[in-house]
């Protein structure tokens, strides 16, 4: 068992006024994870210029851990590349929230699987053409 | 601002008269009931007789009828291992329903291991248990029945009077856990035709830890606790007085009170129930609709996940019927026995109101609720696909 004590206050600050809900228009990218009868689904759309992620948002139906990990994955790819954002883990996400009872951790998965299904997506779009970020 | 209270099918808070019964015996009236020899012991043996005797007026039992116990948890395992011991000889075979309280499915379980088989009967989508369903599962091994009287979850009120014909009828001892009835409605030994029945003295305004076992006269089981002899040698142990005593004055004045109190949350409930109606569509009532504990309701919210929208309810205590706790987010057993949708069992509010609970408060649930929904709903990648 757990108690919802548990969270952290970041996790229910994120909960509470979670950033970046909705979906981005035309997206570069989008990636739906989860299954309503499994009782968490994240759908995440990106916008890329660049080889960058310039915007994110996402929608989920899910517990308070699935919904802040959706917040803060939208707060943590913003201004990354492909590459980078591809280095953030569940894990990760976890982290910076100040972490996650342990029994939840399977929720910050999908943030993880969506953020994975949104480049996925939109590499499948770009068909290998995906312009590379400026080095600076 | 307090938090408001409206999970009392977990718990309920201490009366006050029901303390101010039990100080004297955690103060001045520390006396051990066994002790014959003085004044304290007998004060003691006394005030443990008169809670016997309101134990017993509640559920109309005598009082030679009533074992007290820790709580539920011991009352159902005393009951149901205590008679599958005693009867080993006449058969093996136990009834119990798919949606049970864990004290007796696991009990159920534990005794699986022991050799004893045991059919645990499917609900309908009320949570309704079909007595002839029963009476089709009784072989001439069947040694018990154990069917609750409400389930806690959902609030169905079982045909218990029904099966427990059923039982005497063919000749088996019935078993009721009656937790979540007893207190609220009526329950009364005869009119269930129970032979056993177990109660738990924190669901009806009394203390956490004391329960109680009624078991009709001529039933036998085998004690769970062997040692000095108390509870007529079926529950050794040096009772617990003031939790006796706290039971006791909890059952006298649940029978005052109950049946204005049952017209009261009825009301209440109901009012709550419209109003979430009213203002939130596509909202599912999980249990039945009239055979229903008075201050429980059971809704689901499509598109919201339970805990999700728990969280939100900052000002309620409330709880939800789905856990989002392991690796496969499990749902809880009653409502998937239930065969509720496993997407709409994602969705569930548990909401108990009880004794404390006012028409402003319910008023206030509904406002939060109708804002917060919406406010998840919109967060829902599930909602704009209908
Ligand atoms: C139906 C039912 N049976 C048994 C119990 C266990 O009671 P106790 O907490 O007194 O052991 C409960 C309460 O959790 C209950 O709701
Ligand atoms: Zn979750």
């Amino acid at each position: 068992m757990y108690n919802l004590e548990e969270y952290s206050a970041k996790v229910m600050e994120h909960y509470q006024n979670p950033r970046n809900v909705g979906e981005i228009e035309n997206p570069s990218g989008e990636g739906t994870v989860g299954n309503p009868a499994c009782g968490d689904v994240m759908k995440l759309t990106i916008k890329v210029e660049n080889g960058r992620i310039v915007d994110a948002k996402f929608k989920t139906f899910g517990c308070g851990a699935a919904i802040a990990t959706s917040s803060m994955v939208t707060e943590m790819v913003k201004g990354k590349t492909i590459e980078e954002a591809l280095h953030i883990s569940n894990k990760t996400v976890a982290e910076a929230l100040d972490g996650l009872p342990k029994i939840k951790m399977h929720c910050s998965v999908l943030a993880e699987d969506a953020l994975k299904a949104a480049i996925e997506d939109y590499r499948k779009k770009t068909d290998g053409k995906e312009n590379k970020a400026q080095k600076d | 601002m307090k938090i408001i209270y409206m999970d009392h099918n977990a718990t309920t808070p201490l009366d006050a008269e029901v303390l101010e019964a039990m100080m004297p015996y955690l103060t001045d009236k520390f006396g051990n009931p066994s002790s014959s020899t003085h004044a304290y012991g007998w004060e003691a043996r006394r005030a443990v007789d008169e809670a016997r005797s309101q134990v017993a007026g509640l559920i109309g039992a005598h009082p030679e009828e009533i074992i007290f116990t820790s709580g539920a948890t011991e009352a159902d395992n005393l009951a149901i291992k205590g008679v599958a011991h005693a009867y080993r000889d006449r058969g093996n075979h136990i009834i119990t329903s798919q949606i049970e309280h864990k004290a007796v499915l696991e009990t159920c379980k534990f005794l699986e291991k022991e050799g004893f088989k045991v059919t645990y009967i499917p609900v309908d989508r009320y949570g309704m248990v079909d007595p002839e369903e029963v009476r089709r599962a009784i072989t001439d091994k069947t040694i018990l029945i154990s069917i609750m009287f409400v389930n806690s979850e959902v609030g169905t009120i079982e045909p218990v009077e029904k099966i427990g014909e059923i039982a005497r009828e063919k000749g088996v001892l019935f078993h009721s856990d009656a937790v979540q009835g007893a207190g609220k409605i009526e329950t009364k030994v005869d009119k269930l035709k129970a032979d056993l029945l177990s109660i738990s003295g924190h669901k009806m305004y009394g203390p956490k830890g004391i329960g109680a076992l009624y078991m009709k006269k001529g039933v036998k089981i085998e004690p769970l606790l062997h040692g000095g002899g108390h509870e007529r040698g079926l529950r050794a142990g040096t009772e617990n007085v003031p939790g006796i005593i706290g039971l006791g004055k909890a059952c006298q004045k649940a029978g005052k009170v109950m049946k204005a109190e049952a017209i009261r949350l009825t009301k209440l409930r109901n009012r709550l129930y419209q109003g979430v109606m009213k203002r939130i569509k596509r909202v599912y009532l999980n249990g039945h609709s009239e055979k229903r504990l008075p201050g429980n309701l059971n809704l689901s919210f499509e598109f919201v996940e339970g805990e999700s929208l728990i969280l939100s309810l900052k000002d309620f205590a409330i709880s939800s019927g789905s856990a989002c706790t392991s690796s496969s987010l499990k749902s809880s057993y009653v409502l998937l026995a239930m065969k509720v949708q496993e997407a709409l069992s994602h969705c569930s509010l548990r909401i108990c109101l009880g004794r404390s609970n006012t028409e402003d408060e319910v008023d206030y649930l509904v406002e939060e609720l109708s804002k917060n929904v919406a406010r998840l709903r919109e967060m829902s990648p599930l909602y704009k696909e209908v």
